[in-house]
């Protein structure tokens, strides 16, 4: 079989982490790198030391150069690799807790709970008292939280055993229904129109350090509540009956893992928007890497999502260049036929077994 | 261990379980019975913690279930369901890992070397060691079931409760599970509660039954008190009948199918009978119930065709049993449906007639030569030596016949064959007494079942009278007409 050729060859974790760590390094230079001004690799390396240690000065390099990398391109490289982090994380989240590989942010309709939350925002100019900026993101993640909720109880409503394609399909119903929401608000706004349109369709461009600042928080804080709950997804990958016979309390743990994952999606479309298919294929190659364990699969998942997004973030600003492509259509041109053979694969193991 | 009082609980709306107290000691196997939507699993679910009770109390070692957080919990009972969900392919050993998951402690989880102890020995006891490093998706059942099972021993528990564990493995992996199980339980002192839907693996293995009836508990009792046939017939509505397990003490089910009883009446009667120089043969259309003492089919038994196989004087065989069979399949016999005899006793002497009493009839065939008659009183005079039957007799009975009456039959049998000797002044030849019969008799008692039931079979009983007056005439007949061939 070809997983287990993979992981035989792959049987030293280092050496998954290694790989995984040598694709985001080189995504995050070749990130930099390339662009109507091409920046040469060591130069790059340079003006990031510099920046970092201070111990070379920026004098003998180009100052155009430092600003592309430490204006434009490096926060624009951050940002990607934090949303794609953080969307491939709860993927690997939802996945495990749902016991189905097809379940990410954007098929479970959290993200588009979370646009709504972001475009409501947006519409109105609302600002919530103390929070200032992060007004955004808050109410992008309470959205996603309700919409998580719904969508679940929806799902049980249906069929208590919550098939995969059950919940698939409420799903994709939420967020249909959320979408003509957020069509019906952009209908109404008329002006902002093609700004709305835009960040609906996910980008990470000309978004600058104050977007980092905002996502990073939250980004930390969802990564390191699922990372302690790593085994109890183990365990509840095996079904939450089974779970709570193995002294998972599974109440508690469901709802932190549910609030993690809704918290890591809602910072991540409030930044960027929504941005689809990365939580559903980034797992799934990571699986394929190191197996299903959810102690290297949470992780592994946080390297190659983030060194995935800013590859597609790559290509999207430079294959029509100088148009820029909205991010969301490169990974949905990845992610959806990745998405059928997932689905073609179960049909076939289930029919075999 | 583990105490149930007057608990009630179910699925939100409605109570599936009613007033349900038990106690289920250390070290017990212990079954829980049921017809379907009885409550067994309800009941199962609320024993493990995922269904709450709604009223009542379950406590284990004395604290109260809902006192336990889930950890400590799991510690005590593991569970083996019947269905867990396999969606990612985990290795078989992370799979039996995940049991350690309550036993191990902070923020981390930090694995340590008990832990791995105690994955390696459970696997190696359950037999899954060779292939810990496979995914479970590609086990077949019976390996997955296993896989689980060590998973829940894993979790070091002091209940293990199962869900119908035997459910999707076949014949061997269910013996061997339970088997298993049932050596833990005397061994480790581990207390297994399990669901069974069959009746006679929960009879052969548990200690104590439980048998629920629509929510409540029909009775809880030791298996032959809980596997009575009435009761078994009332709470499954089904039609069953009990009977000893052949080789363990333990009481076995089995159900009667409904043609059994739309069967057209037979008789066997004189138009059965063939006689041949080499064999005589009665073949019923259906199978007939028997007890019989034949080279081939004895003991109790179902059986359609009797042959009575004329051997030579001196037939020496040192398995006579494969012999036989052999002869049968050669002359178009099913071994498997015979009850097979042997005689040197020349076959045209066989004497067979039918004997009818009101409503019911018997017909007896016997063949018999009195050469090496022998006293029974005095048979220590005798050396041992299989020779060739010579007063074989078949008494086949149009009636039905309690497992009494099959044994009683034999008795009065034997008592008129004795009595048509001595009448005949026949002599055993050592010690110069009167013979009681000869040193290789056989016999067949074989009944139609169906018809009068006949409970009894002693002498003076209606069947009794009829097998005694046949016995003592045929066998009488049938010496007279061997001691004429003799003479001439």
């Amino acid at each position: 079989m070809q997983r287990q050729f993979i992981q035989t060859f792959l049987n030293n974790r280092y050496l998954a982490y290694l790989l995984a760590g040598i694709f985001l390094i080189l995504s995050i230079l070749l990130g930099i790198s390339i662009g109507t001004v091409s920046v040469p690799m060591l130069t790059i390396l340079k003006i990031i030391s510099a920046k970092l240690f201070g111990f070379i000065s920026l004098d003998q390099i180009d100052p155009m150069y430092s600003s592309i990398v430490l204006d434009i391109r490096l926060p624009r490289v951050i940002l990607s690799g934090l949303v794609g982090a953080s969307l491939a994380i709860a993927g690997a989240a939802f996945q495990g807790l749902l016991r189905n590989p097809l379940a990410d942010p954007y098929t479970l309709g959290v993200s588009s709970g979370a646009s709504v939350g972001a475009v409501l925002t947006l519409f109105f100019q609302l600002s919530i008292p103390y929070v200032g900026s992060f007004t955004l993101p808050l109410l992008s993640i309470l959205f996603s939280i309700v919409t998580i909720f719904f969508v679940l109880t929806f799902a049980s409503k249906i069929e208590r055993s919550m098939r995969v394609e059950t919940i698939i399909l409420t799903g994709i119903i939420f967020s249909s229904f959320l979408g003509a929401i957020i069509s019906l608000m952009i209908a109404l706004t008329g002006d902002e129109l093609r700004q709305i349109i835009g960040w609906l369709l996910g980008s990470v461009s000309m978004r600058g350090w104050e977007y980092i600042k905002i996502i990073l928080p939250f980004f930390v804080i969802g990564s390191a509540l699922l990372m302690f709950n790593a085994k109890e997804l183990n365990a509840m990958s095996f079904g939450e009956e089974r779970a709570q016979h193995l002294g998972v309390n599974v109440q508690k743990r469901k709802l932190l893992i549910l609030t993690a994952g809704s918290i890591l999606t809602g910072a991540a479309v409030a930044v960027s928007g929504t941005i689809g298919f990365v939580g559903l294929v980034i797992p799934h190659f990571s699986r394929l890497l190191w197996g299903p364990d959810h102690r290297h699969l949470l992780p592994l998942s946080i390297i190659t999502g983030s060194g995935f997004l800013i590859i597609a973030d790559l290509i999207s600003r430079t294959i029509i260049s100088p148009t820029e492509l909205p991010i969301g259509v490169i990974t949905a041109l990845i992610g959806a036929p990745v998405f059928a053979i997932i689905l073609l694969q179960r049909k076939r193991m289930e029919r075999s077994g | 261990m583990l105490s149930v009082q007057q608990v009630s609980g179910g699925y939100s709306s409605e109570a599936v379980l009613r007033d349900v107290s038990f106690k289920v000691k250390q070290g017990e196997l212990f079954g829980i019975l049921g017809p379907n939507g009885s409550g067994k699993t309800t009941l199962l679910k609320m024993l493990s913690g995922i269904l709450p009770i709604q009223s009542g109390e379950i406590s284990i070692r004395g604290k109260r279930l809902q006192e336990y957080k889930p950890k400590q919990l799991a510690k005590i009972i593991a569970v083996l369901s019947q269905h867990s969900s396999q969606t990612f392919s985990y290795t078989v050993k992370e799979t039996v890992s995940l049991g350690r998951y309550a036993h191990q402690k902070g923020l981390f989880h930090t694995w340590n070397s008990e832990d791995e102890e105690i994955v390696q020995r459970v696997m190696k006891q359950i037999g899954v060691t060779t292939f810990q490093h496979k995914n479970i998706q590609e086990l077949s059942g019976g390996e997955k079931q296993r896989v689980f099972l060590a998973q829940a021993l894993a979790q070091e528990p002091e209940i293990l409760l199962l869900d119908e564990p035997t459910n999707h493995l076949d014949l061997s992996y269910q013996k061997e599970l339970l088997d298993f199980l049932k050596e833990w339980t005397t061994e480790n002192g581990l207390t297994v509660i399990s669901i069974f839907h069959d009746l006679n693996l929960a009879g052969l293995y548990c200690d104590r039954l439980l048998l629920l009836e629509k929510g409540m508990i029909q009775i809880d009792h030791i298996p032959n008190e809980v596997l009575r046939e009435e009761r078994i017939r009332d709470v499954y509505h089904t039609d069953i009948q009990k009977h000893a397990h052949p080789k363990v003490a333990a009481p076995q089910l089995a159900l009667l199918p409904r043609v059994y009883k739309e069967e057209e009446k037979m008789e066997v009667d004189e138009s059965l009978v063939h006689v041949t120089k080499k064999w005589i043969e009665v073949c019923t259309p259906i199978p007939l119930r028997t007890m019989s003492s034949g080279v081939i089919g004895s003991g109790m038994g179902w059986h359609r065709t009797f042959v009575n196989r004329h051997v030579d004087k001196d037939y020496r065989c040192s398995d006579h049993r494969a012999e036989m069979a052999s002869f049968l399949k050669a002359h178009g016999f099913e071994p498997a449906e015979t009850v097979g005899m042997m005689t040197a006793v020349m076959l045209e002497d066989v004497v067979f007639r039918r004997f009818v009493h009101e409503d019911f009839s018997i017909f007896v065939v016997v063949t018999a030569g009195v050469s090496n008659a022998i006293d029974a009183s005095k048979s220590e005079l005798h050396s041992f030596e299989v020779t060739p039957g010579t007063i074989n007799t078949w008494i086949f009975v149009n009636g039905e016949l309690s497992e009494e009456a099959f044994i009683q039959s034999i008795m009065t049998a034997t008592e008129a064959k004795v009595k048509a000797l001595n009448d005949l002044a026949v002599i055993d030849q050592v010690t110069g007494t009167l013979a009681t019969g000869t040193s290789t008799d056989s016999i067949l008692i074989a009944a139609t079942q169906s018809g009068r039931g006949l409970e009894f079979a002693g002498t003076i009983t209606p069947l009794g009278k009829l097998i005694s007056k046949a016995v003592y005439q045929c066998t009488t007949d049938a010496i007279r007409k061997s001691r004429m061939r003799k003479q001439t």
